[in-house]
């Protein structure tokens, strides 16, 4: 768990070095795409998903459908996988606060499926991929408000 | 981690006559799932509850009937309890003080200023009813504590000052570790004799620890008894854990826990500590709880885009699937006498309440209010549905079955999670606070009671913050 955390801390401080972006271009690195890592970060780590790739898409509020822009970093997943075939992934659906804890255990879930969905639709193999819901009890931004509940609703994939 | 089980604490009972008299007329051992016999009728005062005008400050009986719309707390003298010196003296105050606290808080009586009192001495056999009856006193509440350490005997009365007669005695005899049960059994008899219904007050809560920033939360299992005392953590926060529920009978619990990155659930038996996974499922289990009659636990299992309802039984292990909706259906919770079972779902399109039978069949929406609803909790009595709200604010409120009669009892930013206790009459949840910056400042949750009729909101103490809180059955 610990290990997962950093990860997430990780992306917390990259996000917060983009706080101008809004969020549903944030994890993509600025809009960089799947273009090659120019951060120096190890390729098929961690930090190579973050920085080069995109570690997570958002959602409206109450939903689990992907947007254009959560499947473009998606695609862009998909395709990292694709060239590091060693490498497997978890991942964590999330929601904002503004649900009950139970059904958003169920609902983070649902999120976590979509994105596995999507990215096995794109080629990457089930078995590299493991979900996992933390409902509202992870969330990536610390504040209440509109900004924060659409950060918090997520969902994250990182290398496991 | 040593585990006290409170079934296993040898409490005795025995039944007073009138001071003076001195005649032991039955004895017995309290247990788990043992209703507090009534007494031998030669034992007591026969003062039946009596329902019509609501109590005035004064000049009358101290009994009446709870099921009145709100009434006037009874106002009651408990004086320390007498003692042979000593220790015995100690433990006399402390008891008045947990059965004082108890009656106070929730709601119903009004216990007196012991600067008030005249003058405890008895009149001979009897209490002075004239001196309390001065300073407003309906009820009073007498009692005698003798020895210690492995052998405590505590007895007390109950007296209706108005027409002087003794409604209760009860003499009990224990451990003096077990002091506090002592006076929340004397609070629920006094309760009970009163109002004429169960008290509640020699319960537990199962809840949920949280601690440390909010994004890498330690949460922690815990138990205390109702009024926050004997505070425990069952777990030591390596994993994630949630939605704990009491076994209705057993030292028992049902629990989620995120163990080995699992996010499954768990029996936990509180006795030996032994912790087991509930049922071979595939994808996450939550939302447990347990039958009524305890055989089973329902529970969600999440699969694909929705979660289906599921009863485990505890003995074969064996699951049957409830619903297959494709929806989301979670928070499942039978009715007391386990012939129906109500839950939440969004296969409306958004979160909304409903019911089924226990076979699953026979599914109908009840929720109609303004909002979605969730994690419904159907009451011991069977009347009401307890309810989380969702809107632009939460809230906690109760429906009939029917989904009639729909009533908001609190509401905050977030309130979720009710639960009643074994008799129906109180509820207690848990509140959170939003966050105020960026950091997560101000953010934090506390557990809450509230009366049914929606009066008497009170935060549980509790050591760390805390939620998802879960009502015991009544002890004895």
């Amino acid at each position: 768990m610990n290990f997962k955390l950093l990860g997430a801390i990780a992306a917390f401080a990259l996000l917060a070095a983009c706080a101008s972006t809004p969020p549903t271009t944030a994890g993509a690195a600025g809009g960089s795409g799947a273009t090659a890592g120019t951060s120096g970060a190890m390729p098929g780590s961690e930090e190579d998903l973050v920085a080069n790739v995109g570690d997570r898409v958002f959602y409206a509020f109450n939903q689990s459908n992907l947007s254009g822009d959560a499947r473009a970093t998606l695609d862009r997943q998909a395709n990292w996988l694709g060239r590091y075939p060693q490498v497997s992934v978890q991942v964590a659906g999330n929601c904002d606060d503004r649900g009950t804890e139970e059904y958003n255990l169920a609902l983070g879930q649902r999120r976590a499926n979509a994105a596995r969905d999507y990215l096995v639709a794109r080629g990457a193999s089930s078995s590299r991929i493991s979900t996992i819901s933390y409902g509202k009890d992870r969330p990536t931004a610390l504040g209440d408000n509109e900004d924060a509940w659409a950060q918090n609703r997520n969902a994250i994939t990182s290398v496991r | 981690m040593t585990l006290v089980s409170k079934e296993s604490v040898g409490i005795s009972e025995e039944s007073l006559g009138l001071p003076g008299a001195g005649v032991v007329h039955r004895r017995r051992l309290l247990g788990a799932g043992a209703a507090l016999l009534a007494l031998p009728a030669g034992a007591r005062a026969q003062t039946p509850p009596v329902s019509g005008q609501p109590a005035a400050a004064s000049g009358q009986s101290a009994v009446i009937d709870v099921n009145r719309a709100r009434t006037e707390p009874i106002p009651i003298a408990i004086p320390d309890f007498t003692g042979g010196g000593g220790d015995s003296d100690r433990l006399g105050r402390d008891l008045v003080g947990v059965i004082t606290n108890d009656l106070r808080n929730c709601g119903l009586f009004r216990p007196l200023d012991p600067a008030s009192f005249i003058n405890t001495g008895a009149a001979g056999d009897l209490p002075n009813f004239q001196n309390w009856g001065a300073i407003g006193a309906q009820a009073l509440v007498t009692g005698r504590v003798e020895g210690g350490g492995s052998s405590v005997r505590v007895e007390f009365r109950l007296w209706d000052v108005l027409p002087q007669q003794q409604i209760q005695g009860t003499a009990y005899t224990t451990t003096s570790g077990n002091w506090r049960r002592i006076g929340h059994i004397i609070a629920d008899v006094i309760y009970e004799r009163l109002l004429g219904e169960k008290g509640y007050f020699d319960t537990r809560i199962v809840y949920i620890s949280g601690t440390g920033p909010r994004d890498r939360r330690t949460r922690r299992l815990a138990i205390m008894d109702q009024d926050g005392e004997n505070n425990r953590f069952l777990t030591d926060g390596s994993w994630m854990v949630l939605t704990p529920r009491f076994h209705p009978t057993r030292d028992e619990i049902a629990f989620m826990s995120y163990a080995n990155n699992r996010p499954r659930v768990y029996t936990f038996d509180l006795g030996s500590g032994r912790q087991q996974v509930l049922g071979d499922f595939e994808g996450m289990t939550l939302s447990p709880r347990f039958s009524p009659d305890g055989s089973a636990v329902i529970l969600s299992e999440t699969r694909g885009g929705g979660a289906d309802i599921y009863v485990v039984e505890l003995g074969s292990r064996s699951a049957r699937r409830l619903t297959n909706s494709g929806a989301i259906d979670v928070s499942p919770c039978y009715s007391p006498d386990g012939s129906q079972i109500v839950f939440n779902s969004d296969r409306g399109g958004d979160q909304q309440l409903y019911i089924m039978g226990a076979d699953g069949g026979g599914v109908r929406r009840i929720s109609y209010g303004n909002g979605q609803y969730g994690t419904p909790v159907w009451s011991p009595r069977g009347d009401l549905i307890a309810f989380t709200r969702l809107g632009g604010s939460f809230a906690i409120g109760v429906m009939h079955p029917d989904g009639s009669g729909e009533r908001i009892l609190s509401e905050s930013f977030d309130v979720e999670g009710p639960t009643f206790a074994p008799n129906g009459r109180v509820l207690m949840f848990w509140r959170t606070s939003p966050a105020t910056n960026s950091r997560g400042a101000g953010y934090g949750s506390r557990l809450v009671s509230i009366d049914i009729t929606g009066f008497n909101e009170r935060v549980v103490q509790t050591p760390t913050d805390a939620s998802d809180p879960a009502w015991s059955p009544l002890a004895s």
